[in-house]
């Protein structure tokens, strides 16, 4: 049973950290808290299935063109709803929940609630100490891990990482600089969604897609980003770790206890909040501009 | 000035009472389901070909009057709203002056509807709802409960004894190919109101039918990833999953099986399982997936088989059982025609008193106004997915059946 929970923790692990790594960048850095963060990957997931599956493009094609899409499509939202009240935390907290609920009713308008499957990139399984392993959930650990060097890399050894970091640090200052705080967070928010389409592309073949599929990943999300600490993206992977590896232990601990795995997440997002508030590589809160 | 107002307040009364010899003529009936989904979808077109066929033979006799059908679509919105359930049928009761409720799918909502169409004393025929209380409600209170009857599934306590049947023959193929006296078999239930008798069933009897329960799980119903679950199950040997799911979580489970590659076969309730796009939606991986169904190009009774084809042809489709709203409406032609009334308190013996051989069962009640159960008659088939083609294999003697199948060892 110990290999089991040691390898299905790590490979769900996989798919969360995916996941967490654009939204702990955008809710962290850029201080926008983005809860249409996983609607994104929901649109990213609708576009790959319908240039995939319904217009017939190869899977490169479909996958360049829904990321791509979403990416200059988050940008449009940026300006026109996120922008307007970017000083207002709680008025950009309900804007993003209000485009995320939009995106969910424009998704069940156009497809129905049907639950649509988008095939596996990769073929097979291969089995690693006794337990079997889809291809498809290996590439996932793959496009995670170049994904967060990827965004490492961008953010500290480019000079827009730089001015991202900069403004993250103290936006007034950054402003008085002479840097377009504007353009740099606009360009986050990029980056974050871009994140979270490429997650669309890779995680969604192994889920189902449907409207409401950008709800319970989000809530993991929150869980990971408060467990890693918000902004470090060294946190989110290791927080997407430690709820893998919580919610495997969860199901084969308790197995009619299975769906209490995202409450059991939920509960440890609590017990961080209450005792170490910045989780396990945040900034804390008083320290924050 | 005064010319122009006479003139307006005839024309509305002309109005009023052409608009109240329309209503006269027919018989409104709403269709209540969340049509933005597949069940919903079912629920409208069982019911639209139903209506068709009454409506262009001529209507329903009603005490020597023919009156035609007019359908009213209510979108319940019940998979994420009970409020919302409960809402869409109080404003086709009040507000488009329905006459009948057919309808209905998760128990959670049928039961809040349930009450609603009670306060109203109205025909409810359910198309849905599986939970054993729906029935329960009629013996208990039989004078406030008693315009409700199931017309599709049968209880969830004989949805348990298909399910047993069927596994007892599962178990037999398992015993016999794989030369084991003790099939090993692993309950996969969605945690739900519907599931709670099956589970505690399916552990109290498995023992007693020479299986043995290697544990149960119970993921979410809005669950869509199962690798975890699985993982423990195959690690536990099973030669079985036995499926309770109504939810994604069913497309989730028949795709990682097939992506796992696992040996064990899954038999069970999936719903997921009883679409045509279910094999699409696992991505092609959910082979020897099997589950309880309805509909099958079978002889069940002899309108399964028309009615499967011509729904098929009219909707590109098979049907699920939620398109058994079509039995439904011609059970009310049947008892509308037989009292010569709409009145519900006449159709209500009348209907207790009734055999109706239907698309997909031959329906008779009981003191719960819940289906007699019966192989052949209301338990439904058993059908399993075989190269993205679904084939029925239960009950053997009907016509039609093929043989179930195991993956290769």
């Amino acid at each position: 049973m110990l290999q089991d929970i040691l390898v299905t923790g790590l490979v769900n692990g996989g798919v969360y950290a995916l996941l967490a790594i654009g939204f702990s960048l955008i809710f962290g850095v850029a201080r926008i808290v983005n809860i249409a963060h996983t609607a994104f990957y929901m649109l990213a997931a609708y576009c790959f299935y319908t240039l995939l599956v319904k217009t017939g493009l190869g899977f490169l094609l479909s996958a360049l063109i829904a990321v791509g899409g979403v990416t200059l499509f988050s940008v449009l939202c940026y300006r026109l709803v996120i922008e307007p009240v970017r000083e207002h935390e709680a008025a950009v907290l309900i804007a993003t929940i209000a485009l995320a609920l939009i995106f969910q009713e424009l998704m069940l308008f156009t497809f129905g609630g049907h639950f649509l499957g988008i095939p596996s990139t990769l073929e097979g399984a291969v089995r690693f100490l006794g337990v079997s392993i889809p291809y498809q959930r290996l590439l996932i650990l793959v496009v995670a891990a170049v994904m967060l060097a990827a965004v490492w890399f961008v953010l500290y050894r480019t000079r827009l990482g730089l001015a991202i970091r900069a403004t993250a640090n103290d936006l007034e200052v950054a402003n008085l600089m002479g840097m377009n705080v504007h353009r740099v967070a606009m360009a986050t928010v990029a980056i974050s969604v871009s994140l979270a389409a490429v997650a669309g592309v890779v995680v969604a073949p192994v889920f189902v897609v449907d409207p409401f599929m950008w709800l319970a990943p989000l809530v993991t999300m929150l869980a990971i980003v408060v467990l890693g600490g918000l902004g470090s993206l060294k946190g989110s992977l290791i927080g997407a770790l430690i709820i893998g590896y919580v919610e495997a232990i969860t199901v084969f601990a308790v197995p009619a206890g299975a769906y209490l795995k995202g409450a059991v997440a939920l509960l440890i997002m609590v017990i961080v909040l209450l005792v170490r508030p910045e989780g396990l590589f945040g900034v804390a809160f008083e320290e924050e501009r | 000035m005064l010319r122009s107002f006479t003139v307006g307040l005839a024309a509305l009364a002309f109005a009023a009472v052409a608009t109240s010899g329309a209503h006269a003529q027919t018989i409104k009936i709403a269709i209540l389901g969340p049509m933005a989904f597949v069940q919903g979808e079912n629920h409208w077109a069982g019911a639209e070909m139903a209506r068709d066929e009454i409506n262009k033979a001529g209507g329903i006799n009603v005490g020597g009057k023919r009156m035609q059908i007019e359908l009213v679509r209510a979108d319940t919105n019940e998979m994420t709203s009970v409020p919302d359930a409960t809402n869409a049928v109080e404003r086709v009761i009040t507000r488009d002056k329905v006459d009948f409720l057919i309808g209905g799918f998760r128990s959670e909502a049928v039961l809040a509807m349930q009450e609603v169409a009670m306060d109203y004393k109205k025909l409810f025929l359910g198309a849905g709802a599986a939970h054993s209380k729906l029935g329960l409600n009629v013996e208990q209170n039989y004078e406030r409960y008693k315009y409700w009857f199931r017309v599709t599934p049968v209880k969830d306590t004989d949805l348990v004894r298909t399910l047993f049947a069927v596994m007892g023959s599962i178990g037999q193929q398992i015993r016999t190919d794989l030369k084991t006296d003790t099939p090993k078999v692993a309950i996969l239930a969605e945690k739900a109101v519907w599931t709670e008798a099956l589970v505690a069933a399916s552990q109290k009897n498995l023992p007693g039918m020479k299986m043995e329960v290697v544990g149960t799980w119970q993921p979410s119903a809005t669950a869509t990833d199962v690798t975890a679950e699985l993982s423990a199950i195959d690690r536990a040997g099973a030669h079985i999953v036995f499926t309770m799911l109504s939810g994604p979580v069913g497309i989730s489970v028949g795709r990682q099986m097939g992506e796992r590659n696992m040996k064990a076969v899954a038999w069970g309730i999936n719903v997921e399982a009883q679409k045509d796009e279910f094999w699409q939606a696992a991505a092609g991986k959910a082979q020897f997936v099997s589950t309880l169904d309805t509909y099958a190009e079978v002889e069940m009774t002899p309108k399964t088989i028309p009615f499967v084809r011509a729904f098929k042809e009219r909707f590109k489709k098979a049907p699920t059982y939620n398109a058994a709203t079509y039995d439904a409406i011609m059970i009310l032609k049947t008892v509308i025609e037989q009292a010569g009334t709409t009145n519900a308190d006449k159709l209500v013996p009348v209907l207790e008193k009734l055999e109706h051989v239907g698309s997909g069962s031959v329906a008779s009640w009981d003191k719960r106004h819940d289906l007699n159960w019966a192989v052949g008659k209301t338990a439904g088939i058993a059908v399993q997915w075989q190269d993205g083609k679904k084939v029925p294999f239960w009950p053997p003697q009907v016509k039609g059946m093929q043989p179930f199948k195991m993956p290769a060892r």
